[in-house]
């Protein structure tokens, strides 16, 4: 079970932690084409290695998390607050 | 004292041995198939049962040939029973209790008559893949193929009244774990503790000491010493008869402890900082016709049966040695007074060519050309490296040819090995390893050095034998033969992984660690390629099979229960069960309880409701945000309906919100909707508009909920509220009030009307829920009123045409087809799923959420019923009842556009095939479409 380092709780167990997805940027609704929504809703890339992604802190602080990690190895390599990430549909 | 057993009368236990680890002192009686068999303290189920005799301890999976010990340990492949209500028992590690009663079970009518042995005589035709190439047509029998072979498919039975014991879990943190308590594990521990590491040090069988404890004398000594050392130094867990079952991610460790006091088995969750793999050599049997008959056995475990269980293994042996294993057998056989009668020594390229036998070994046909009459064959071909907990951390076992082997990749610094797994040498020289490698464990768990260096051990020589020129078993377990692998690789699965698979070897309860090498070995002969390049399957968890009861554990899940709960008990509510709430469904009669909602007035416990505290000046944007209809305009002291859908314009969840005062709002979610929407919430705050200055807490439990719901609610409420004019023009439809309910302060009600009545929702703090319901209770007697649960209230809402979210919306049910049109404001500037409903508005090709009414109004079909047109399905029944008010059935489901139109004939397919017509109703609503009930 891989260890998550929260800026607020410290390294805790992946098992308190909800997997949001893929760090996603929401897509303006206005003007938005089909295409571009749906590749928001339902497109993922992922890669096998380096990736940023949403973890939600569910049975810590109940924060949303930016997460930096090697898909690979499963190293985390940074985890921080998120600014305008869009919340995961 | 010699104690025969009378169901065989024979004694093949011998006189006290050094290493024993039975109690003379302490003997028990246990039964076996019926029969009473005496026993010591300290045999397992098969040392006592061979000491009596016994050779037969089951019958094979396939071809129910007839089994015996050899391995005499966890793994022996012959030795699953039944004990008492447990199928699966590895009788050759469970040690006998007083009054034990252990069983065959894959034997019918009985071990010694197996009706099914016949499948042995039928043996040509149950080759690789027999059963996926013979059962494959007609495909119409196929259920009745499944019934006869399941007939035949091994493993004990499960009572149904089989006892939920009690599992533990416990989480641990120790800087070391040493899996396997042999020589090196040992010093691997010590040397680590005595660095300052907390170290668990996990063995799987009873006692510590690996292969010195079926050794000889200097074996035995070291041993003591090594056991005096680990008791000597502290920070040392010992766990015995316990198994580290896997590794995973940061070295999380788990740890199944099979016989901790008082609990059946323990889950030990251990977060090390060093995982030391030191499982020592697993003896590799050899593959030849009959290597599988009572009577052949591995040099480990005629050994163990001597020196663990003073007990005779055989009369006359033959020993087939390539090793010192071997030849140390032929010293122990001979001491147990056992007669050796020939040694096969294949290091001089001598060779056995097959076993004779029955339920008994016969003779031994050597390559030699001479057949020897013996009851005992013992083989000492090799060892196979049980990788598995480095293989978990990403290594990948590389074939030694010297050493006929695989060994460790190696290259890891939190996972380290020892002992033989690492490779040879002389005792000292494993102990010398292994503490260097605990030395390094502790410095690396304490990050110290990550690069201190670890001396090499030797790796000697070893003749590589695998097979002899006959066909014979390769996995015990499954029955699977060479020549079915052979077999397997002509029919073109000729990569280990598919010969594996199609064969199943390596797949049964030994899960490899027996039979692994030796299927690379024929696989390899019959591709003409090297074992190395042949390759090893890649071994996964669990290292040792492990017990679901072990891997649930205790339950940990919470139920919750409103303040209310005592007074449910005790008026005969029947639970049911809503996610971790259990919710009054009725207390006797849902119908009862509709009338009198109807007809008077109606209390329901609605406290499961998720609620919301939301505080800060730009609360109207989060709920803009949230919700697809507008909240910009919420005056204070009103109360909205609104919708969510989430991005893809499916309906999410709805509720009311109520705005306190002018930065302060009260939100509502469905009970089972509550916590996603919490989430949600804080999903947009925290990561789409961190800049929106909202509080938002969950209040759920602070307050108890209580809907006042009927023609009378006004004139109940009236009788607990002094404070809040209750007038119909004080206090309209879909406003809110705070104030004082029962006495109680800090509450608040709102006029909001699911069930299409006159109805109050009142929250009152959470400690004075069960007084406050009582009060309503008694103060309302002369009002006639009457609680009333979950499934009166869905008749009452069906009745008035209120959707449940998931009940009557589904994963692709977006705003418009569940009827939510006149919510949808497409003119704000942004809310979740804007654009997907802006494209459904345009379009006609969904589903639409319509009231239906069945002609035959005794006719209810069943939610989830098919609407048909034409065979094809163009809809369903999302709910349906009896109405008790109209007395005919109602139902709301969806149907296709065409037929959305108010008066549309439908056909509904019941669940048995009959049609029931129905009707589309004018609107959802059947009950007071015009909603002057609620407006009263």
């Amino acid at each position: 079970m891989i260890l998550i380092p929260c800026p607020h709780c410290g390294e805790r167990n992946v098992s308190e932690f909800q997997y949001v997805g893929e760090a996603l940027t929401r897509p303006n609704p206005d003007g938005v084409d089909p295409e571009q929504w749906r590749s928001y809703l339902y497109l993922r890339s992922n890669p096998a290695g380096p990736t940023v992604e949403s973890w939600f802190h569910r049975a810590g602080c109940r924060r949303y998390l930016k997460v930096e990690r090697d898909t690979v190895t499963n190293e985390v390599t940074s985890v921080t607050l998120p600014g305008r990430g869009g919340p995961q549909p | 004292m010699r104690r025969k057993a009378q169901a065989t009368g024979v004694d093949m236990r011998l006189g006290p041995r050094p290493g024993e680890i039975i109690d003379r002192s302490r003997g028990l009686t246990f039964t076996w198939d019926g029969d009473t068999y005496p026993a010591y303290r300290g045999d397992t189920i098969t040392s006592a049962l061979a000491a009596a005799g016994v050779r037969v301890m089951s019958r094979s999976f396939k071809y129910h040939r007839p089994r015996g010990v050899m391995t005499t340990s966890y793994l022996d492949p012959g030795c699953l029973v039944q004990v008492g209500d447990e199928p699966n028992v590895r009788a050759s590690h469970r040690m006998v209790e007083p009054g034990m009663s252990a069983r065959p079970q894959n034997a019918w009518p009985s071990l010694r008559y197996d009706v099914k042995s016949a499948n042995g005589a039928l043996a040509p035709f149950l080759s690789a893949g027999f059963y996926y190439k013979t059962f494959m047509r007609p495909k119409r029998l196929w259920p009745a193929y499944e019934r006869v072979l399941r007939g035949f498919s091994p493993g004990g039975a499960v009572s149904p009244e089989a006892a939920h014991d009690y599992y533990d879990k416990r989480y641990a943190h120790p800087d070391v774990v040493v899996a396997g308590g042999g020589p090196a594990g040992m010093a691997a521990a010590v040397a680590a503790a005595a660095a300052g590491a907390a170290v668990m040090l996990v063995e799987g069988e009873p006692e510590l000491g690996g292969h010195l404890r079926w050794g000889a004398a200097p074996e035995l000594a070291a041993l003591g010493d090594l056991r005096r050392a680990v008791a000597a130094t502290g920070g040392i867990e010992v766990l015995t008869d316990s198994v580290v079952t896997g590794r995973y991610d940061g070295n999380w460790v788990a740890v199944v402890q099979r016989s901790a006091p008082g609990v059946v088995e323990r889950l030990i969750k251990a977060r090390a900082g060093v995982l030391v793999a030191a499982p020592g050599l697993i003896e590799r049997p050899y593959v030849f016709s009959g290597n599988d008959i009572p009577g052949v056995m591995l040099s480990t475990g005629a050994r163990r049966l001597i020196n663990l269980w003073a007990v005779k293994p055989g009369e006359r042996a033959v020993v087939l040695t390539a090793n010192s294993s071997g030849d140390a057998a032929v010293c122990d056989l001979a001491d147990a007074g056992v007669d050796v009668l020939k040694i096969v020594d294949a290091r001089s390229g001598e060779d056995v060519v097959r076993a004779k036998g029955g339920r008994t070994l016969r003779a031994v046909e050597c390559a030699d050309g001479t057949t020897v009459e013996c009851d005992l064959l013992v083989t000492a071909v090799g060892w196979t490296a049980p990788t598995s907990l480095l293989n978990m951390a990403g290594d990948r076992p590389v074939y030694n040819e010297r050493a006929a082997r695989f060994f460790p990749g190696g290259g890891h610094d939190d996972v380290l090995a020892t002992g033989g797994i690492a490779g040879d040498g002389s005792l000292e020289q494993l102990i010398d390893h292994g503490s260097a490698v605990g030395r390094a464990a502790a410095r690396r768990a304490h990050e110290v050095s990550a690069t201190t260096e670890i001396p090499s051990l030797p790796v000697e020589a070893h003749p590589a034998l695998f097979k002899a020129r006959t066909h014979g078993f390769v996995d015990f377990s499954e029955d699977v033969s060479s020549k079915e692998l052979e077999e397997a690789v002509a029919e073109g699965y000729d990569s280990i992984e598919l010969a594996k698979r199609y064969t199943t070897a390596t797949m049964g309860p030994a899960q490899g660690k027996l039979e692994s090498v030796n299927a690379v070995a024929v696989v390899a002969a019959a591709t003409g390629a090297t074992i190395a390049a042949t390759g090893t399957t890649v071994w996964r968890p669990p290292y040792s099979p492990v017990t679901l009861g072990a891997l649930a554990g205790r339950s940990f899940e919470p139920v919750r229960y409103s303040p209310m709960q005592p007074w449910h008990e005790a008026h005969g509510a029947k639970p049911l069960v809503a996610g971790q709430w259990i919710r009054p469904d009725h207390y006797g009669d849902p119908a009862a309880e509709v009338r009198s909602v109807r007809s008077g007035v109606g209390l329901i416990d609605v406290t499961p409701l998720g609620k919301f505290d939301l505080r800060g000046p730009d609360v109207p944007k989060l709920l803009n945000q949230l919700y697809i209809n507008k909240w910009s305009k919420l005056a204070l002291g009103s109360v909205r309906y609104g919708v969510m859908c989430a991005e893809d314009g499916v309906v999410l969840d709805d509720g009311v919100t109520g705005r306190l005062g002018d930065d302060h709002y009260l939100m509502t979610a469905t009970s089972s909707g509550a916590e996603t929407v919490w989430e949600w919430i804080e999903s947009w705050l925290q990561t789409e508009h961190p800049e929106w200055r909202v509080h938002v807490a969950r209040v759920t439990s602070d307050f108890a909920s209580i809907n006042i719901a009927g023609p009378r609610a006004r004139d109940l409420l009236s009788l607990v509220v002094d404070d809040v004019a209750l007038g119909p023009e004080e206090f309209p439809y879909m406003r809110v009030r705070s104030g004082s309910i029962a006495g109680i302060d800090g509450s608040f009600m709102w006029r909001i009307g699911f069930t299409g009545e006159l109805s109050y929702e009142i929250h009152v703090p959470a400690s004075y829920g069960l007084g406050v319901w009582e009060t309503l209770l008694e103060r309302g007697a002369d009002l006639g009123v009457k609680p009333f649960g979950v499934e009166a209230q869905r008749i009452l809402r069906l009745e008035k045409g209120h959707l449940i979210v998931g009940q009557d919306t589904d994963g692709l049910t977006r705003a418009y087809g569940a009827g939510l049109d006149w919510a949808v404001k497409l003119d704000k500037e942004d809310f979740a799923g804007k654009p997907e409903l802006g494209w459904q508005e345009g379009r006609d090709d969904f589903l639409r959420l319509v009231g239906l009414r069945p002609l035959e109004g005794t006719a209810v079909p069943a939610e989830g019923s098919q609407i048909v047109e034409a065979g094809i399905i163009v809809g369903r029944i999302t709910s349906s009842r009896m109405s008790p008010t109209l007395g005919r059935s109602i139902c709301m489901g969806f149907v296709a556009p065409h037929l959305a139109e108010p008066g549309s004939a439908i056909s509904i397919v019941a669940p048995d095939g009959s049609r029931v017509p129905a009707v589309v109703t004018p609107q959802l609503a059947q009950v007071d479409p015009k909603g002057e009930r609620l407006h009263g």
